[in-house]
């Protein structure tokens, strides 16, 4: 219902026209909360491999891989939905911009994770080994997605030299739509999520006893 | 068996969508005469035209169909699966 809110409210509320974006502002919508989403899960991904070396438990080895499986998949649909937005605004797909950069570098590194994880054969080895590298990767994407972009000139808004799409937000309309597509974007995440945890612990059942 | 025919329901809609967008394309492409075109080609004078709103329209078709293939591909596991016991 959320989500039905923001796609319909997304294409109805009055937007502020900001540079040369016109119409396609209203992208901010659903681009963001992919973000937002990414955050989410990786965070549970990470949680849940510092869980997994404290108790040594195959369980949170599992929603370790699944929260960061989908993790990666929103984090993939927010570069597309970027690339795309990108193209009809800054005039190219990939520009030299330093968000786009730093997040395509974390999302690489996130995509060796799950590399990694199928490289091992031996389930314990593949649990420890996979969980000291989420740590090492979450410890990277919060300042190469976050910290750095902000710190230097970038075309993305809320940079060192563009202002936030905020400012601008004189009626307040744009809040409405962003703060339910966060939650209702998040929601599907952590539902995808839950999904794939529980075919993965179906598929090693023998393994995890139940 | 269930699983390839859905995809291949779902592939012949996306295939569709897009027929039918190419046709939109032709009309379009007349009213479009935007400030701003740097680059000419149907596609990139049909993403300017109405004020840019199809850029947002084509995010929501790209979250969906990665949503969707993310989906079939998990439902395709559950199956391989579900035939294994």
């Amino acid at each position: 219902m959320l989500l039905l809110y923001v796609i319909i409210g997304g294409f109805m509320v009055p937007v502020p026209v900001i540079g040369n974006n016109q119409q396609a502002a209203r992208s901010i919508f659903f681009h963001l909360p992919m973000w937002m989403a990414m955050y989410t899960l990786l965070t549970i991904s990470v949680v849940n491999s510092i869980w997994y070396l404290a108790t040594n438990d195959l369980k949170k080895d599992v929603r370790a891989s699944s929260a960061g499986s989908v993790g990666v998949l929103f984090g993939v649909m927010g570069f597309l939905t970027g690339m795309l937005w990108a193209t009809y605004t800054w005039g190219g797909t990939i520009v030299n911009d330093p968000k786009q950069m730093t997040t395509a570098i974390a999302l690489a590194i996130y995509m060796a994770y799950l590399v990694l994880r199928m490289s091992f054969t031996d389930i314990d080895k593949r649990a420890r080994v996979s969980a000291i590298y989420n740590v090492f990767a979450f410890a990277l994407l919060i300042p190469l997605t976050y910290i750095i972009p902000r710190t230097v000139d970038s075309l993305h808004p809320g940079s060192a030299s563009s202002p936030g799409f905020s400012d601008k937000d004189t009626a307040g309309t744009i809040k409405m739509v962003l703060w339910p597509a966060f939650i209702g974007f998040t929601l599907l995440g952590i539902w995808i999520y839950t999904l794939r945890n529980r075919y993965k612990r179906l598929a090693l059942k023998n393994i995890l006893h139940g | 068996m269930v699983n390839r025919i859905s995809f291949s329901i779902f592939t012949a809609l996306m295939l569709l969508v897009t027929a039918v967008f190419g046709q939109e394309n032709a009309e379009t492409v007349q009213q479009a005469a935007t400030q701003q075109n740097t680059e000419t080609g149907p596609v990139n004078e049909f993403f300017r035209s109405n004020s840019k709103i199809y850029v947002a329209v084509g995010i929501l078709v790209i979250i969906f169909s990665c949503i969707t293939i993310y989906l079939v591909r998990l439902d395709r596991k559950i199956s391989r699966l579900e035939k294994e016991k």
